[in-house]
């Protein structure tokens, strides 16, 4: 059933580079959106519609000064970004691109985890500890309060999300993604869409506080830290941190559909107008991420910013309940109805 | 607070004993190289956790000399000088200037300048308005709003640059009228703005308006009561936000703005939504006077005729001894007020604006003073910010709306 680990390997490499190469030009759609949203044009200089601008912005990043703050604690301050970005990394191996064997006879997935779920969530607040020691080896207290911010407000979001993803697990009675994408939870019961619809709104806002966007961008709050926990940051490692923000999205958006948009199948109608188009799980998978991303980025082209009592409010008193009636509403169901 | 306690509560970083642990408050300096300042103001701010507990402005970085250097100029010169200080609100500031100057010289500005500087200085409050609501979001976390309004100020600017070839720092009025008339396609090009404005109003309105975030950040959030208001020293559109309807317009007209009909908009919370609300409600008002000023302009001169204030026309020159003399007098060394003082205060963007000019009868000012209202609207920052969250303090700085060439002169 698995694939040799070489193999793994390759699959490993590939999709570092693609989720790389995907956040370089994740950055040129954000702004060329947000232009379009905000009446302006958007970087359209460097190359065709331009297509090079990410190349122009990752050199730039490179050859800037790379500063090291003299009050520092060196080692944790280089760390920090480093433990940020791996974790961004390689929370996106367990998601599952496909059904087996179905990338040029391999599997599509780097791994495929009995505990695949669990990975994802533990791999994702991991990453908060790259921006936490980052604020706080950089001896600055803007980088400090933007550090804490984030802390409080991913322990606080990861419990909503908990709860959102319980009511996906009790219906599929598996933490495995690729078994919860094949069982395709909405199929079971329409008694069940109550649950899961409630739960798919509470996981997309808990998402979108879990990669730091508007209107919970609080850790790099712009206006009043300057920029979080990257304050003192320059060049690449600057650049690293920006990187785990664009690859945790993607996570993110991924994690979303996987859960509730059935990941890499096709809705079945799409076969009935065009035969062929359900066997294409890579194309469907992504269409669905940029389906969440284009919605994170128009939330940030239309939103403020909540102010960080409000975050811990809403995060406690509504977030937190959402998800627990998801769950017991799911619950409900499946004791009583089913 | 008074004066003693601020003074101590700057100075000591107050320690607490919080069962065996000691705990001092963060001492964080914002600014003045800041993100959200709107200028090089500094801030020391004693913060325990997020929550502020004392403020201190440390003003002065962009102190430029204004009042000194234009005890160095003729009075015709100064114009040059009063706009730079507000570059926000530049009409306001030259109006207020030019008059205190023509209060002293006793100058009769003709009908129609009179009309013109009342519809630039209007315009120009919209623009200055318009930059402090897309500002103002802006430091909210709202990005777009800021694009929108700066899209309408800038046709603003564009009326601006047709009448005195620049978008900023005009000098454009003149002591005893204007500089020129304006040109004919200004009236036409303004009758279009004025046309179109109030549905691009609707249109950030109905961006943030309604929004729950919106009304949640500034719904009872930095407020200033009327007493504190009013101790303070809060003038302008601030203040009315908080109850008091004063607007110099009104109470003590100026320019002839006896003969306009507006309304002068106020709330009584005194919050920040309503300090949002009321500036967005006097664009409407302002909306209404220029229409009025520009529909009530007759063509005539924009100079006052007395030779011994503004320059003769060229052709005069041709054939004159006596415009020759007038010429070379004021191009030399300008004209001479008698002695005296005069202060005529305005309703500027941002609050009462005058200028306090001495004369000793020689052809400088011996003495000017400015009456800026940013700098002492910034008293009440303070008040405002205490007790308050270290998010909110930001807003509070946009909703004084400060500039900080007008606090430093």
């Amino acid at each position: 059933m698995s694939d040799p680990a070489i193999v793994t390997f390759i699959k490993a490499l590939v999709l570092v580079l693609v989720l790389l190469g995907g956040f370089a030009y994740m950055t040129l759609i954000e702004r060329r959106l947000l232009g379009r949203f905000q009446h302006r044009l958007g970087p359209n200089r460097v190359g065709p519609f331009g297509l090079l601008q990410p190349i122009a912005d990752a050199i730039k990043a490179i050859f800037k000064e790379d500063i090291v703050v003299t009050a520092a604690d060196k080692v944790v301050y280089v760390a920090a970004p480093a433990i940020s970005i791996t974790f961004a990394l390689v929370a996106f191996g367990a998601i599952p691109a496909g059904p087996a064997k179905s990338l040029f006879g391999y599997n599509p997935w780097v791994m495929n985890l009995d505990i695949g779920l669990l990975y994802v969530l533990a791999m994702t607040s991991v990453g908060v500890y790259g921006i936490f020691l980052g604020g706080w080896a950089s001896n600055s207290k803007y980088s400090l309060l933007g550090s804490l911010r984030s802390s409080a407000q991913i322990i606080s979001y990861e419990l909503g999300m908990g709860l959102a993803v319980l009511s996906v697990i009790m219906i599929g009675g598996t933490l495995n993604l690729q078994k919860l994408v094949e069982l395709n939870v909405w199929s079971i019961s329409p008694w069940l869409w109550p649950g899961l619809a409630i739960a798919f709104v509470a996981m997309l806002i808990s998402g979108t506080a879990e990669i730091n966007r508007v209107p919970f961008d609080l850790p790099e709050a712009e206006q009043e830290l300057v920029a979080g926990y990257q304050t003192e940051y320059s060049s690449i490692k600057w650049a690293l941190y920006q990187m785990a923000e664009y690859v945790n999205m993607f996570t993110s958006a991924a994690l979303i559909s996987t859960l509730f948009l059935g990941g890499w199948r096709a809705p079945g109608f799409f076969n009935a107008i065009i035969p062929g188009m359900a066997s294409w799980p890579i194309i469907w998978l992504v269409a669905k991420m940029a389906l969440f991303i284009f919605f994170f980025i128009w939330l940030k082209a239309t939103l403020m910013r909540l102010r960080y009592d409000q975050l811990m409010r809403f995060g406690w008193l509504y977030l937190f309940e959402i998800g627990l009636f998801a769950a017991l509403l799911t619950g409900a169901v499946i004791a009583f109805v089913l | 607070m008074s004066v003693k306690d601020l003074g101590r509560a700057a100075t000591v970083v107050r320690e607490e004993q919080h069962g065996e642990f000691e705990t001092k408050h963060m001492r964080i300096n914002v600014g003045p190289q800041h993100p959200s300042t709107h200028g090089v103001l500094r801030l020391v701010v004693d913060l325990d956790g997020e929550r502020i507990v004392s403020l201190r402005p440390q003003i002065g970085y962009l102190h430029t000399g204004f009042e000194k250097t234009m005890e160095n100029r003729t009075y015709q010169q100064g114009v040059t000088y009063s706009n730079r200080m507000d570059y926000v609100f530049g009409f306001g500031h030259d109006l207020a200037y030019v008059l205190s100057a023509e209060k002293l010289l006793e100058a009769r500005v003709p009908e129609r300048a009179q009309r013109l500087r009342v519809a630039l200085v209007e315009l120009n409050r919209i623009a200055s308005h318009l930059l402090f609501v897309g500002t103002g979001l802006l430091d909210m976390g709202a990005l777009t709003p800021f694009f929108y309004t700066m899209r309408e100020r800038e046709q603003i600017l564009d009326l601006f640059e047709m009448v005195s070839g620049v978008r900023m720092n005009y000098g454009y009025f003149r002591v005893g009228g204007l500089s020129r008339d304006v040109p004919d396609e200004f009236v036409p090009a303004a009758r279009k703005f004025l046309d179109g404005f109030p549905k691009m109003i609707h249109q950030y309105v109905t961006l943030f308006g309604k929004n729950d975030i919106f009304l949640q950040r500034t719904k009872g959030v930095g407020v200033l009561s009327k007493e504190t208001a009013l101790a303070h020293g809060l003038t302008g559109p601030s203040l009315r936000a908080s109850g008091v309807s004063v607007d110099l317009r009104k109470t003590a007209p100026y320019s002839g703005y006896e003969d306009y009909d507006f309304d002068v908009p106020s709330y009584t919370e005194g919050d920040l939504l309503s300090r949002l609300r009321i500036r967005i409600d006097e664009m409407y008002e302002s909306l209404k006077i220029v229409r009025q000023a520009l529909d009530r302009l007759e063509p005539g001169p924009v100079k006052d005729p007395d030779r011994r204030i503004s320059l003769p026309p060229r052709a005069e020159l041709e054939d004159s001894m006596e415009a020759v003399i007038f010429h070379f007098k004021l191009a030399t060394e300008g004209f001479h007020p008698p002695r005296g003082e005069a202060y005529v205060p305005t309703e500027s963007a941002r609050g009462e604006l005058g200028y306090y000019i001495v004369s000793d009868g020689g052809s400088m000012p011996y003495r000017v003073k400015v009456r800026v209202p940013s700098l002492i609207n910034l008293q009440s920052l303070e008040p405002m910010c205490v007790d308050g969250l270290f998010a909110d303090m930001v807003m509070n700085i946009a909703s004084i709306d400060p500039v900080l060439g007008d606090v430093d002169k």
